[in-house]
């Protein structure tokens, strides 16, 4: 669109104001811990002169450490996967509490219906379904199951959202609470162990990645390019405007609420599928780790702003901190306390930075 | 096909005990430019209300384009071709210009998939450029985000949306309210392009010179009730403050009355 950028009528468009994408400060950010994580390893005396990034040791065809590289997006798939759903929430304005707690009751009640009926040659008496003889069933049902749990979740999170006009972290956090209770009792308090092969296998190897790289990609062309996103950023952006410009405000932020809840029960069934069980207690703090990556990938918790790639972006720093500090062989206290930094940093820079593009208009 | 655009008969709205509008009658030919002028809570906006679908009159008719007509909702009324550019302007800060115009009536394609269907982004910005060029609104960049523009250039975009749509009316309340000395320049050339095209248009305003300037015609309202109706060219400034404050009053305002 050459014509749009030189601009209508006499007024000069000067490309030096124009506004520089956030994602390319926190693609920056991630490249810049990377660095720092390299130089350590290189400089600190007892690091032997290891390599973060490249395989030094000829273990791999190519030059990267890929075993390391797989293990960073390896552990952020599954929540990264959340806070796709999370990034779409605060984009409208709203914040979700829930989705940890999502994930524990989703993944107790999938993996219920997910077990086989033979261990090791014997009954497996202490399967859920047990008496029902609801066993060894076909993968497709735990997972519709699951989803449904989610979405239903999420549901009721957007239909009291929308039309209580409560709060959205109340809201939300009322369902932390009350679903975290249906995984207790659910099983009161048991795990759920032994699923099928076929379930198994959602989660096995790389699959959580291919699934999060699917559901990213998916969610990327959703909210850039379908009326969906478009009515998302503008209810987070102005609401007002949004209600009066026409849009049904209402029903867009339940709908907004309840793929939230779906993703969240994808997450707790790529999780349980690949802890090849499911416990109560699965998924805590999960919401807020979604939430930190969105912050972290320059989504504004006043709405209106960010994007899944900033998601991604975020998402991947969360799983660099964490190689990084295992690399450098500190405690995972140490891992926590630096992530607490980054998400504050993450955020002073960003409203620094909003600033400072207000100032030079 | 009757020869008004808009006609309200007894339009009355009343918020608990506080009758803010009482038996509004009033009336605009197609392609004429009518002032609302009024002292603060007088009636203006929320006279505006009623007729844009934001809020359900208590009681009356509203005739739109020769027919009786009973909006559910602002989108209904936007839909027959009411357009408001509002006080506080309904623009979403995020997003940009393009995105604004079309927010809520986006073009797309693939609409079988619903909610998701596909924006059309390509038509939208070819129809922004159209828009723009038609209401001579200069803006430097419609790739903008309307947060880093001024409040004219707001203005502008907000007014441009309603030239987008080919609207039967046109209401503005208070466009140039905020706006410094320039910025109000450019709205009333816009203002006045309208009215080159025969585009209807009802400003709420209290700029006198601006309303003498700008309109055929003025309606004054007093404590939610219409008090005078008014040929702009006949009637001096003092003329009008007169009635606004309720000095003087017409003592018989009929529909046919002035027009």
């Amino acid at each position: 669109m050459a014509e749009a950028t030189v601009g209508v009528g006499g007024l000069k468009y000067d490309h030096k104001k124009r506004y520089r994408p956030p994602e390319l400060n926190v693609f920056l950010a991630l490249i810049l811990i990377v660095g720092v994580f390299e130089l350590l390893g290189q400089m600190l005396p007892y690091m032997n002169g290891q390599s973060f990034l490249f395989d030094t040791q000829g273990r791999f065809g190519s030059i990267f450490n890929e075993a390391r590289l797989q293990i960073i997006i390896l552990q952020v798939a599954i929540i990264g996967i959340i806070a796709l759903g999370v990034t779409q929430v605060i984009i409208t304005g709203g914040i979700d509490l829930s989705s940890g707690s999502i994930v524990g009751a989703t993944a107790m009640i999938a993996m219920s219906f997910a077990q086989v009926a033979e261990v090791n040659g014997n009954p497996h008496t202490r399967a859920v379904f047990f008496e029902q003889g609801w066993l060894d069933l076909p993968v497709l049902i735990p997972v519709l199951v699951g989803l449904a749990c989610g979405l239903l979740a999420g549901l009721v999170n957007g239909v009291l959202v929308a039309y209580t006009r409560i709060p959205p972290f109340i809201a939300t956090l009322g369902m932390m609470v009350a679903a975290r209770g249906v995984a207790k009792w659910w099983t009161k308090g048991q795990p759920v162990s032994f699923p099928t092969e076929s379930y198994a296998a959602i989660g096995s190897g790389m699959m959580p990645v291919y699934i999060f790289i699917g559901l990213a990609v998916l969610f990327y062309l959703i909210m850039r390019h379908t009326v969906y996103g478009k009515h998302t950023y503008a209810i987070g952006s102005n609401m007002d405007a949004a209600r009066m410009s026409g849009i049904n405000v209402q029903r867009h932020l339940t709908l907004v609420y309840t793929i939230a809840g779906g993703l969240a029960a994808i997450a707790a069934i790529v999780l349980s599928s690949k802890n090849l069980t499911a416990q109560a207690g699965m998924g805590v703090m999960y919401e807020l780790d979604a939430i930190a990556m969105a912050v972290i990938g320059g989504i504004s918790l006043q709405g209106g702003r960010g994007s899944i790639i900033g998601t991604c972006l975020g998402a991947l720093i969360f799983g660099v901190i964490i190689s990084g500090f295992t690399f450098l062989r500190l405690d995972a206290y140490y891992q926590e306390m630096a992530k607490g930094a980054i998400i504050v940093g993450a955020v002073v820079l960003d409203q620094w930075r909003q600033r400072r593009a207000a100032n030079r208009m | 096909m009757s020869e008004y655009i808009l006609e309200t008969r007894n339009l009355t709205k009343h918020y608990g005990g506080v009758h803010a509008l009482e038996e509004a009658s009033f009336a605009i030919r197609k392609g004429e430019h009518v002032a609302i002028m009024g002292d603060n809570g007088a009636g203006k906006s929320t006279f505006v209300r009623q007729i844009t679908g934001v809020e359900r009159p208590t009681r009356g008719e509203i005739h739109f384009d020769g027919q009786k007509v009973e909006f559910a909702g602002p989108i209904e009324a936007r839909e027959a071709g009411i357009e408001a550019v509002f006080q506080t302007l309904a623009l979403a800060d995020h997003l940009d210009v393009p995105d604004n115009l079309f927010l809520g009536r986006e073009k797309t394609k693939w609409n079988w998939l619903g909610p998701f269907r596909r924006l059309d982004y390509k038509a939208m910005h070819a129809d922004t450029l159209a828009a723009l060029e038609k209401t001579g609104v200069k803006i430097p960049s419609i790739r903008n985000t309307i947060q880093y523009m001024s409040g004219g250039q707001r203005q502008c975009v907000a007014i441009a949306r309603t030239a987008t749509f080919h609207s039967k009316l046109t209401i503005m309340d208070e466009p140039t309210a905020a706006l410094g000395v320039q910025e109000t320049a450019q709205v009333e050339n816009i203002v006045r392009t309208l009215k080159e095209q025969g585009e209807p248009l009802i400003l709420i305003s209290h700029n006198m010179r601006q309303v003498m300037d700008l309109c055929d015609r003025i309606v004054v309202f007093r404590r939610g009730r219409i008090c005078a109706n008014l040929i702009a060219k006949d009637v001096t400034g003092e003329e009008v403050v007169a009635y606004i404050t309720g000095a003087k009053t017409q003592p018989d305002y009929s529909v046919e009355g002035a027009v």
